[in-house]
């Protein structure tokens, strides 16, 4: 048998997991292994400029290929500029193996240089970490991490590694294991029966029923069984933010995503249901304003892998713990051994219903000629322009919300944003991790003036690595989000949301070697977004300028039910 | 409700921690806490008590049971259980005071533990509510210092917590 060193086992041990690419950052503690990957060539490593930007890109790449993202850095700063990167993955369950330098093992605890206690740092925000206490453990580690990070419920594992670990000089035994079994984690591979059977029964006599969709539809890879327990069923279909794609969204039966921006009739169909068949969703505060309001008549089926999401915040009449693609097959097979069928009549009835909440809104913005371009304008130009089929990265803000409002999602894994923790500067560096994996596809990240220039140094790692992504930037001048609600609440009082000193961001990109464009009239819109997407080899950078006074309508009423939403700056439910 | 949680984990650098930084980070309670490694090195046995609402009790032990290190946990509030804890108490002892303290001691079924000629130290074993009242008898004044070690608890009968 290979005797290697530590460095050279966590290398081979990527390489034995299919890693193609790392994200990080060198330092000191990490030294060894940079010189491991230094001399291999199967595991690449990009650099980024700031290590918050390689958690995000590994994190990019997970949501779009359900695989978990690998980052590297050192000790103690490299360790925790990961921090928010690591808990934006936990926050919407994305498998991530973060691999963290330590000082020296007889040093810890000594307040060594770039020391800290980074198991101590993420315990709250990771699935699991490790320390390695001896070198001939690290390939069992490393086969754990991406066991755990990437079953059950997945998120992020960090493993904590001290320098010694890695010293070239200690050479072991190599061996990847082939096989885990950790007798303290166990997921469940399937859901019981006889609750999967009382829920089918509940839905075939549902008058007024409501498929839900969450973020584990994506995750659980489930999206094409859940297509079809909808089609067959012929019940409205809506989602949580996070399970956008779940269901083609151009389809008659998707009538958007609910919660505290989403479409007037989700979240109207939702409130006077009598039936939510939620799968793999948790029913977060964003989604249900006031729990003790939330959905009245409605009895709740819910399956989430994660026994703790259930009955968490609302109460599940049938619970269902399991993998939701395995629950998912067991309806259909249910369904279609079923002596009945589903209540057509009182589905009619439904389907007017809902029909007329969906004609009585369908139009929330008004374009004006000779104003600015409203930012919806510029999402479903965007939409247009890409054919509805490429990655779209967001950050967070009121963009985020135009993109899964306006932009028609028919496919998972392609609406890619940080819901749960809501991370201003996730967008761009997720967007590039997805690039750098599907260079063939469009990924156009949706940001904001505040946002992208949380991260905005990574476009020197997109130069050096040739990374094109299309950054459409909705420059309202302002925080826009915050303004909007120091507008509702504040008297438009706009403490500290307007950024009066931007750069002049032509000058900015081009300086890195990249193409800027800009926009202030919508009839250059569509035409310059063309241009900026027929540039396949470029980053493009477009500017466009938008009404600073546009506002995210629907807007849930905060401690209101589910039905409870303004409708635009004068109107409410 | 006060529960006990009596949990079976691996005996790991981190693992209290972890046990620990759930609840502060969830907002849950611990009223008592002890943990010791069992018959098998591998393994440290937790027994927490804890006060909620049953909803609440019921994401604690969800939450719990979603650690890594966390093999198996049982509320022993659910089932009839043996639930002691010891307690150590240095008590002043002069004069009248001495022979007081030694019958209270006796009464309670303690033991004297140590001596000097002014105090005692009593061990007393019981549950949560006989330390409680062993403590009032002597009063406040009386008392030097007081060690709990945190209830724990075992299942009564058959039923077992192990691997």
């Amino acid at each position: 048998m290979e005797l290697l060193s530590g460095a050279d086992m966590l290398v081979r041990s990527l390489q034995d997991e299919g890693v193609e690419y790392i994200y990080g950052y060198p330092g000191g503690s990490a030294l060894h292994i940079y010189d491991a990957i230094f001399r291999q060539d199967k595991v690449k490593h990009i650099l980024v400029r700031h290590e918050q930007a390689a958690a995000h890109m590994a994190d990019g790449y997970a949501r779009a290929s359900g695989k978990p993202g690998v980052v590297l850095v050192t000790s103690g700063p490299g360790a925790t500029n990961t921090v928010t990167g690591i808990a934006t993955a936990y926050m919407d369950s994305i498998p991530m193996v973060v691999l963290c330098g330590q000082v020296m093992s007889h040093l810890i605890g000594e307040d060594a240089f770039q020391e800290t206690d980074m198991i101590g740092v993420s315990r709250p925000v990771v699935k699991h970490s490790f320390s390695v206490k001896h070198p001939s453990e690290i390939p069992a580690v490393i086969k754990k991490a991406f066991y755990i990070a990437s079953t059950g419920r997945p998120g992020p594992v960090v493993v904590d590694i001290p320098k010694d670990m890695t010293a070239p000089t200690d050479r072991f035994e190599y061996e990847y294991p082939k096989k885990v079994k950790i007798r303290s984690y166990n997921p469940v591979v399937r859901g019981h029966t006889g609750q999967i059977k009382k829920a089918v029964e509940m839905m075939l006599k549902a008058k007024r029923p409501i498929l839900y969709a969450g973020g584990g539809v994506i995750l659980g890879k489930a999206a094409s069984q859940f297509t079809e327990l909808a089609k067959k069923l012929g019940f409205p279909v809506t989602s949580s933010l996070m399970g956008i794609g779940a269901y083609p969204q151009t389809d008659k039966q998707s009538i958007g995503w609910l919660g505290m921006h989403g479409s007037y009739e989700a979240n109207m169909t939702m409130h006077h249901s009598d039936l939510i068949v939620c799968i793999g969703a948790r029913f977060d505060d964003r989604a249900t304003n006031n729990t003790s309001k939330f959905c009245p008549t409605a009895k709740i089926i819910h399956v989430d892998i994660d026994p703790a999401s259930i009955s968490k915040t609302v109460r599940a009449d049938v619970p269902i713990v399991g993998p939701v693609d395995s629950v998912l097959n067991e309806m259909l097979e249910l369904l279609a051994q079923a002596k009945t069928s589903p209540n057509t009549d009182a589905l009619a009835d439904w389907w007017k219903q809902i029909n007329d909440w969906r004609a009585s809104h369908s139009v929330l913005y008004t374009a004006e000629e000779d104003r600015p371009i409203k930012p919806q304008q510029a999402v479903e130009a965007m939409w247009r322009v890409t054919g509805g089929d490429a990655y779209v990265v967001t950050d967070v803000g009121r963009h985020q919300m135009f993109a899964a409002q306006y932009y028609k999602f028919d496919k998972p894994n392609r609406w890619i944003t940080s819901g749960g923790l809501g991370t201003m500067g996730f967008g761009f560096p997720a967007a590039m991790g997805i690039k750098l994996n599907y260079p063939d596809n469009d990924v156009a990240l949706v940001t904001g003036e505040g946002s992208f220039q949380m991260m905005m140094q990574e476009l020197s790692t997109c130069s050096q690595f040739g990374i094109p992504v299309k950054i459409i930037n909705l420059n309202n001048q302002s925080l826009g989000m915050v303004r909007q609600w120091q507008d509702l609440n504040y008297q438009e009082r706009h403490s500290q949301s307007c950024m009066q000193s931007l750069p002049d961001f032509k000058m900015l990109i081009e300086s890195y070697g990249h193409v800027a464009l800009k926009v202030e009239k919508i009839e250059d819109l569509e035409p310059t977004l063309e241009k900026a997407f027929a540039m396949k080899d470029k980053l493009v950078f477009v500017d466009v300028m938008v009404d600073p006074k546009e506002h995210v309508y629907p807007m849930q009423i905060p401690q209101g039910s589910m039905r409870d939403m303004l409708l635009s700056k004068t109107e409410r439910t | 409700m006060r529960h006990i949680i009596s949990i079976l984990m691996e005996n790991e650098a981190g693992a209290l921690s972890r046990v620990v930084g759930l609840f502060s980070q969830r907002n849950f309670n611990i009223e008592s806490l002890n943990v010791a490694p069992t018959e098998d090195p591998t393994l440290s046995r937790l027994t927490l008590t804890t006060i909620g609402s049953d909803q609440v009790i019921e994401q604690i032990t969800k939450q719990l049971n979603k650690l890594v290190d966390v093999v198996k946990l049982v509320d022993l509030t659910e089932g009839v259980h043996v639930e002691r804890e010891l307690m150590l108490v240095k008590v002043k002892a002069v004069g009248a005071q001495r022979a007081e303290v030694k019958r209270t001691t006796d009464i309670f079924r303690g033991q004297i533990v140590d001596v000097t000629n002014t105090m005692y130290t009593v061990q007393m074993v019981g549950d949560n509510e006989k330390l409680d009242a062993f403590i009032q008898a002597l009063g406040v004044n009386g008392i030097l210092e007081v060690v709990r070690t945190g209830v724990s608890g075992i299942s009564r009968g058959e039923k077992v917590l192990s691997l």
